[in-house]
């Protein structure tokens, strides 16, 4: 196969699949079904991976798939399934046309002590029971963090300006949408990697997934033993260098025809820079293709193509050049970095500000006593915080689908192996009663299924009521908010003075949802709140009784 | 037209509570106010939910006695829940239909129906099943879920609730119709055609933290409360309101009760529901305040039974 149509082909299935990834996070008006975001989501490696660990089944087989394509195809994951290597191309494209030099490559010796490191830490860690540096590193909880906490909010503002101005003229088919803010904390990882990401696509083309990403220098080991892949005839090869140009991720050798296949995310951008017709895509020609770890090779042909050779490919350079790689360091940052970073902070900066001032109650008085609260709330089908934490890679998706916005990112509840993960924040929203979107849509299996009717009895935690701050207490004046949102009626208001009723709760038949305290009024401590259950437990079922159905024989007045 | 002249005067004037009001205001003096009713208060029972509003609405002189032709009408049901409609703690759908058909054939302008909800409201506006059958009567199905909807108004006839800001679309309507469910509820005793109207401002909050009752009756001093109200009492919550745990809550009444009085409504809900209306906090405080009249003994109250 020698036609620029396997370029085009890749094109548009990678901006198919970034769309559809990209839209399930920005999905703002919960259009697409729950089983077709988990058939987008099939094929993401890791978030598969961890999902067959949890519960083997066919669902969760998109890591085998990926795992077979590789062993026939190469890398193709990273250029046609993985949506931040399909971003950070578009990120380089839109660089070539800000500066075309930005679009022209040369080769690079791999990173390779870094690369593998990473990868072994990654490995190492996980085995040894913590998630977080999947959580750090997995390229698809990487966009999907990107997705969440930058464009999401930004498509949320768009279509607001919008809904504002269609209901001037009395239209009333889009809405506004309220923005609920998170702990500014919680930005620091997306940004970081959104900069990270950005910019080293923006300069180097693909060396971050050369480099940092674990999954792309996993799916380069089992790349060697690929059946087909890039070749160069060197019959025809004329050693002219635009392949070498071309190849965002620096990894042809066009003076010695060698690819490295490690690198090599199989882009096909050389078979069409090609003039010579001499690269194409088929079954691999052994002793053609080399690997990274050649050490001696590289270092060899360095001097040849330091004695000069095409105009801009001067020499090999360690890959993205000085500054980078094993040490990505602040003092990298550029231009390019700073408009990410810059744009991303005013980004944030609105989200967070939005959240100030909202359903700020006005209190008589304020609430004295601090709610006591022992362990953080995990969403319904965690199981528990430990199997939760351990399975959780922070992708942030149930953050995006969730209808009320309760589940927000946690900084510090669960500890560091925790970081990003979504916890309840009854601050911000109350888990819908009807509702497992949550764990309909996470594909890792950190949230395990759980059918609309057991989720209603799945106890993620424990109601506690405080007295002291209760309105009915200090004001002595009817509340009852919480009571009134209960659906369980684990809260229900008994006498108290006068003619007035005051809450009083019971834990056994609480699932933990928060409605009580979202619509507890008092600041700034609540008067009613939710304490996590580490373990999940099974609620009782409210008793329910019997009515006898009289039909009304006469008014009574 | 209004609603821009509104957006752009009140802008201008800086949202002036004071300016929002009149400016509010006018199309109801334009609009010209509901003829006052044969009867203070419709009862029906015996029938279902729309046919008993038929014979209710024909007993008050029809639908054209409070809509004109042209003029804009909304419609506020109670949709705070994501519960079905047999659970009983939403309107009854079918009602709301009717009542958007009568307005609409006594040549309402637009009708629009909203309410802010206590539950996520695409969910509330769905599962109840109000928002699917007022728009196929022809209503216009707004939302009512961020502060943007909402405007200041000033009540100066309250004791507490001074200020509160309420939907534009409330504000701007010529005829506001008041669709509440009866319900027995945890914090107000009951809830009615006063507590329904906590579903028209946006701060509820500030209701529950400065004597809840008091606020409710606050409500009924201002401008802007209902030209009518149709208290649907076909299933009633009789236990764990105003949400529901099971339908052992509900009990089918099969009433309806139609009148311009919150008060009366209520006092008269109050009774169906086995409740002194005077243990009600909020109807009696109303009644002192004169929102209305609790004196529905000596009312003129015509009970229909089917």
């Amino acid at each position: 196969m020698k036609s620029s149509a396997l370029r085009k082909f890749r094109v548009v299935f990678a901006s198919l699949l970034i769309i559809s990834v990209a839209f399930v996070f920005l999905d703002i008006r919960h259009m697409i079904p729950e089983s077709w975001v988990t058939g987008i989501l099939y094929i993401q490696f890791l978030p598969s991976l961890l999902k067959f660990i949890n519960l083997p089944s066919l669902l969760a087989s998109g890591f085998l798939v990926v795992l077979a394509l590789t062993v026939f195809t190469g890398r193709s994951y990273c250029s046609f399934l993985c949506p931040l290597g399909i971003f950070q191309d578009i990120v380089n494209r839109i660089a070539g046309i800000i500066n075309r030099k930005n679009r022209k490559f040369r080769f690079a010796i791999p990173y390779t002590i870094t690369r593998y490191s990473l990868l072994a830490i990654t490995v190492i860690v996980a085995l040894a029971g913590s998630v977080l540096m999947v959580t750090i590193l997995d390229p698809y909880s990487i966009f999907g963090r990107m997705m969440t906490y930058f464009l999401k909010p930004a498509v949320v503002q768009g279509n607001n300006l919008l809904a504002s101005i269609l209901t001037r003229f009395d239209i009333y088919t889009l809405y506004t949408i309220q923005l609920k803010g998170i702990t500014a904390a919680a930005f620091i990882l997306p940004l970081f990697f959104l900069g990270l990401t950005g910019y080293m696509a923006y300069r180097h083309g693909r060396l971050y997934c050369n480099t940092v990403c674990p999954v792309g220098t996993f799916l380069g080991l089992i790349s060697k033993v690929s059946i087909f892949g890039i070749r160069i005839d060197s019959s025809s090869c004329t050693r002219c260098g635009r392949c070498a140009v071309a190849c965002k991720s620096s990894c042809i050798d066009f003076l010695h025809e060698s690819i490295d296949v490690t690198r090599c995310v199989t882009c096909f951008n050389c078979i069409d820079s090609c003039n010579d017709n001499a690269i194409s895509f088929g079954i691999r020609r052994s002793g053609k293709m080399v690997d990274g770890s050649e050490e001696e090779n590289s270092k060899g042909r360095r001097k040849v193509a330091a004695a000069g050779e095409p105009e801009q490919i001067k020499k090999p350079v360690q890959a993205g050049q000085s500054g980078i790689g094993e040490s990505i360091n602040e003092e990298s940052v550029d231009n390019g970095k700073r408009n990410f970073i810059f744009n991303s902070l005013i980004l944030s900066a609105t989200f967070t500000s939005l959240a100030n001032g909202q359903d700020a109650p006005v209190p008589t008085k304020a609430s004295t006593v601090r709610e006591n609260r022992e362990y953080p709330v995990c969403p319904p089908g965690g199981i528990g915080q430990e199997h939760f934490n351990d399975y959780c890679t922070a992708c942030s998706l149930c953050v995006s689908a969730c209808p009320t916005s309760v589940l927000r990112p946690s900084f510090r509840s669960y500890g560091l192996d925790g970081i990003m993960q979504p916890v309840m924040d009854y601050h911000k929203g109350f888990c819908n009663f009807e509702c497992t979107v949550c764990i309909d849509v996470c594909p890792t299996g950190a949230l395990m299924p759980l059918i609309l009717e057991a989720k209603k009895l799945t106890q993620i935690g424990k109601v506690k009521f405080i007295k002291e701050n209760c309105i009915v207490e200090t004001e002595k004046t009817d509340c009852g908010a919480c009571s009134e949102h209960c659906p369980t009626k684990a809260v229900k208001m008994i006498p108290f003075i006068d003619n007035l009723v005051i809450p009083e709760v019971e834990e056994d038949i609480c699932i933990g949802c928060g409605a009580c305290e979202y619509a507890c009024p008092t600041v700034p401590f609540k008067a009613i709140y939710v304490n996590g259950n580490p373990v999940h437990l099974d609620a009782k079922k409210p008793e329910t009784g019997t009515l006898d159905d009289k039909v009304l024989e006469e008014f009574p007045f | 037209m209004k609603r821009r002249d509104f957006l752009l005067k009140s802008a201008a004037a800086g949202v002036v509570a004071g300016a929002a009001c009149t400016i509010g205001g006018y199309g109801r003096v334009m609009g010209g106010v509901p003829s006052p009713a044969a009867y203070d208060m419709v009862a029906i029972r015996g029938g279902e939910a729309a046919a008993m509003f038929d014979k209710g609405i024909s007993a008050l002189g029809g639908m054209s006695a409070f809509v004109k032709k042209g003029q804009k009408v909304v419609i506020k049901p109670n949709i705070g829940w994501d519960v079905v409609p047999e659970k009983a703690a939403n309107t009854n759908p079918a009602l709301i239909k009717r009542i958007v058909e009568h307005a609409l054939r006594a040549g309402a302008g637009e009708v629009y129906v909203f309410d802010n909800t206590c539950d996520d409201w695409v969910k509330c506006y769905k599962t109840s099943m109000i928002e699917k059958m007022a728009r196929d009567a022809g209503a216009k199905v707004v939302p009512g879920n961020t502060e943007n909807y909402y405007q200041e108004i000033s009540i100066p006839g309250a004791r507490v609730l001074k200020k509160a800001k309420v939907h534009e679309l409330i504000l701007e309507s010529d005829v506001f119709i008041n669709v509440p469910i009866l319900k027995v509820h945890s914090s107000a005793k009951m809830t009615a055609s006063l507590k329904n109207m906590m579903g028209v401002v946006w701060d509820r909050r500030f209701w529950h933290t400065n004597n809840l009752h008091q606020c409710i009756a606050d409500y009924g001093m201002s401008d802007y409360k209902p030209h009518l109200n149709i208290i649907d009492c076909y299933s009633v919550m009789t236990k764990n309101g105003p949400r529901g745990v099971s339908m052992a809550d509900v009990q089918t009444m099969k009433a309806q009760l139609i009148s311009t009085d919150m008060v009366a409504a209520d006092t008269a809900a109050a009774r169906l529901l086995g409740l002194d209306p005077e243990r009600v906090d909020h109807i009696p405080i109303a009644h002192q305040m004169g929102v209305g009249s609790m004196e529905i003994d000596s009312m003129n109250i015509h009970k229909i039974a089917m």
